[in-house]
């Protein structure tokens, strides 16, 4: 058998591959972040307890509503947006003149609030979610058991990212949304409503969160933790791709994905923190990330 | 004469202070120093809360000159900030003993400060058997569980029904560590064999790495070293990934009641493991369960062993205080626990051994297949009891330096 450093390379085929299902969400979560920060200059803290949210809808919809997986999928999203448009309206939109630092905290307090009110009904040790049948089982790929369901969330997190940076930065309504980001008053002078833009931007970048929610709840647990403890990880992702680029987010969620993965194989002792060297050291070549536009 | 005359009169007065001491009210202020938010917050937490003041209630009803007060903290498993608040709350708050304190890392460095501030630390939560071992101290007990009593409790049996050759999946800290030493010389003794292990860093969300090296290692068992959420991430995950459909099997060394719980009977069961506390034991553990959810008020939770343990310890802790009459020495009330034998719904019998180990029977458990399971909360099936005597590492295999001889 072929070894790369002693690790056959069947195996790392394995890992390469479960790195970037991980990527897959890292991807999906620091999309939503990255759109709300590049259009609200908001820095969204309160993004991992709102992909929470989005898994404990779809637990609460499928065991007290009988709604299952599939519905579940879009109706999450929209239940978890319109909180997120409620919050935007209700306390975001005072805060875009003042400094980075006002937001942070406000959605930081706010994932707190969240999280300890979904750990005091819920409990920490987290819901059993159940795989939808139709994506049960999984295929031999000769270096590895694939389950249906991580190749299913390859796939969507795929067309989800590419689909949210084509909309951006190749149709009409993305340069509104970038114009509108450069040059507020001025786009407003041709008559587009502003401030419901953005409030419908934070409402999908919530949305995209809680997106990932439900698509992570029937492998990782439905718990009030699930949010923090991905959302550092996440927020390395960002910064490492550069604050507010799209395909930055994208691009890193995957790659670091990867990293992580094959981290896990050589010294998984370090598997944590790998992110964070990374981060350290993009941070000291290229301050404004790899894809980042240097202010 | 003079100088005879004084100390018949220092005598006298400390006769009287002590008898004084037994009429006036004594206050015990106890701490729960536990993980309030992650992931084994709901083996331990507050539900350890719910548990001391549980134990605070009854033994003031019996003990009506007592007065017990319960605090509580999170540590956030984190032994810096575990160490900060046991020294705020022994200097500044005047606690006497601590109690919870899961996770190993956290627990070990408590004891030193219970050590050093001469109070006591009741621990039930923490699994290193060096608690009462190489690292073992006079201020300690150890009052519910070890990775010994784990490792000889599950290991012995899963080797014994032919699950002969092992992998680890290991929690990379103190108490991983332990329970992953004590299993591989329990598989090794009874002729089984290890073929690899994975450190792992605590609270990981994804395991899939981690069991896919588990599966290519082709062991029959494989073998989780953690606990909590670690536990029910990799068993949710394995199932997932085909581990039990393959062929191999899972051995939880360490799952608690609400794990199984979060787990669902449908990915949990078959799973064999080894506790001192089962809610549904008899009539006893029964009807402290059900004042235990009244406590606790989260509708639908199974308390754990954990729970239990700083029940029953707080309850022996008191009883030997109000023996030495004073709970400020807490070398004293230990080794006053040392002499004593307690009593108590859920554990039966206990007594403390000069190491510190909380000496009762073990159980070995299954978790129920869903349709054997008849009411909510209906999780384990007896599979074996364990004795006391044989559940616990023997004294002399420990190392600690209380032991002499």
């Amino acid at each position: 058998m072929t070894t790369i450093f002693g690790v056959p390379t069947m195996a790392l085929f394995g890992q390469i591959l479960i790195g970037l299902i991980n990527g897959s969400f890292y991807a999906l979560l620091s999309l939503g972040l990255a759109v709300i920060f590049g259009m609200l200059n908001i820095i969204n803290f309160a993004h991992g307890a709102l992909y929470m949210l989005g898994a404990v809808t779809a637990y609460l919809l499928l065991n007290y509503a009988g709604i299952g997986y599939w519905p579940s999928l879009i109706i999450a999203p929209i239940v978890v947006g319109c909180i997120g448009i409620v919050i935007e309206r209700v306390f975001l939109q005072w805060l875009y003149k003042l400094d980075h630092l006002y937001g942070l905290l406000l959605t930081f307090g706010l994932a707190l609030i969240i999280e300890g009110v979904s750990r005091h009904y819920l409990g920490s040790a987290g819901l059993p979610y159940t795989l939808p049948q139709s994506l049960a089982g999984g295929h031999n790929l000769g270096f590895m058991f694939l389950p249906n369901y991580r190749a299913w969330v390859i796939a969507v997190s795929l067309v989800v990212c590419f689909g949210t940076w084509f909309v951006i930065e190749r149709t009409k309504l993305g340069a509104y949304l970038r114009a509108a980001t450069e040059n507020p008053s001025l786009v407003r002078a041709f008559g587009i409503n502003v401030p419901r833009m953005i409030t419908l931007t934070y409402g999908f970048g919530v949305a995209l969160a809680a997106f990932g929610g439900v698509m992570a709840a029937p492998i990782y647990n439905v718990s009030p933790n699930m949010g923090s403890e991905l959302i550092i990880v996440v927020f390395a992702v960002v910064v490492i791709g550069g604050m507010g680029s799209i395909l930055g987010a994208i691009v890193t969620g995957f790659g670091l994905g990867i990293i992580e993965g094959l981290t896990k194989v050589f010294f998984p002792e370090a598997s944590a923190t790998v992110i964070f060297v990374i981060m350290a050291i993009v941070l000291l070549v290229r301050p404004a990330g790899l894809f980042g536009r240097g202010t | 004469m003079k100088r005879l005359l004084g100390l018949a009169a220092l005598a006298a007065l400390l006769a009287c202070g002590t008898a004084q001491a037994q009429q006036k009210q004594m206050d015990v202020k106890i701490g729960v120093l536990t993980d309030m938010a992650s992931l084994y917050a709901d083996d331990t937490g507050q539900g350890s809360v719910a548990a001391a003041k549980l134990a605070a209630e009854d033994f003031m009803k019996s003990h009506p000159n007592v007065k017990v007060e319960v605090v509580s903290a999170d540590h956030q498993n984190k032994p810096d900030v575990g160490t900060g608040i046991a020294k705020q709350w022994i200097d500044v708050d005047h606690v006497d003993m601590i109690t919870g304190v899961p996770t190993s890392s956290v627990a070990l460095a408590v004891m030193q400060v219970v050590k050093e501030k001469n109070k006591a630390l009741i621990d039930s939560g923490a699994g290193s058997s060096d608690i009462t071992g190489s690292k073992c101290n006079a201020n300690t007990v150890h009052w519910t569980y070890d990775t010994w009593m784990l490792a000889n409790g599950t290991g012995k049996a899963i080797v014994k029904t032919g699950g002969d050759t092992w992998f680890f999946i290991t929690a990379d800290y103190a108490f991983g560590h332990a329970l992953e030493r004590d299993t591989a010389a329990v598989v090794e003794k009874n002729g089984g064999k290890v073929l690899g292990k994975v450190r792992v860093p605590i609270n990981t969300s994804d395991f899939s790495s981690f069991l896919l090296q588990a599966q290519q290692s082709k062991a029959k068992i494989i073998g989780l070293a953690n606990a909590g959420g670690d536990t029910i991430n990799a068993i949710k995950q394995g199932a997932e990934f085909g581990i039990v459909a393959g062929g191999q099997k899972f051995a939880g060394l360490l799952i608690f009641a609400p794990d199984i719980q979060a787990l669902g009977l449908k990915a949990a069961q078959g799973l064999m493991f080894t506790e001192t506390f089962y809610w549904d034991m008899n009539d006893g553990t029964r009807a402290w369960t059900k004042r235990w959810d009244k406590e606790r008020n989260a509708p639908g939770k199974v308390p754990s062993m954990n729970h239990a343990g700083v029940y029953a310890g707080t309850m022996a802790y008191l009883e030997a205080a109000v023996a030495v009459g004073s709970a400020k020495d807490g070398k004293a009330v230990v080794d006053k626990m040392k002499t004593m034998t307690f009593k108590d719904p859920l554990f039966g019998t206990t007594t403390v051994r000069v190491d510190g180990r909380g000496i009762h029977n073990a159980y070995l458990f299954e978790a129920k297949k869903p349709e054997e399971s008849k009411y909510p909360g209906d999780l384990y099936k007896l599979r074996a009891t364990i004795p006391a005597d044989e559940a616990f590492r023997p004294l002399k295999d420990g190392g600690c330096p209380l032991v002499k001889g």
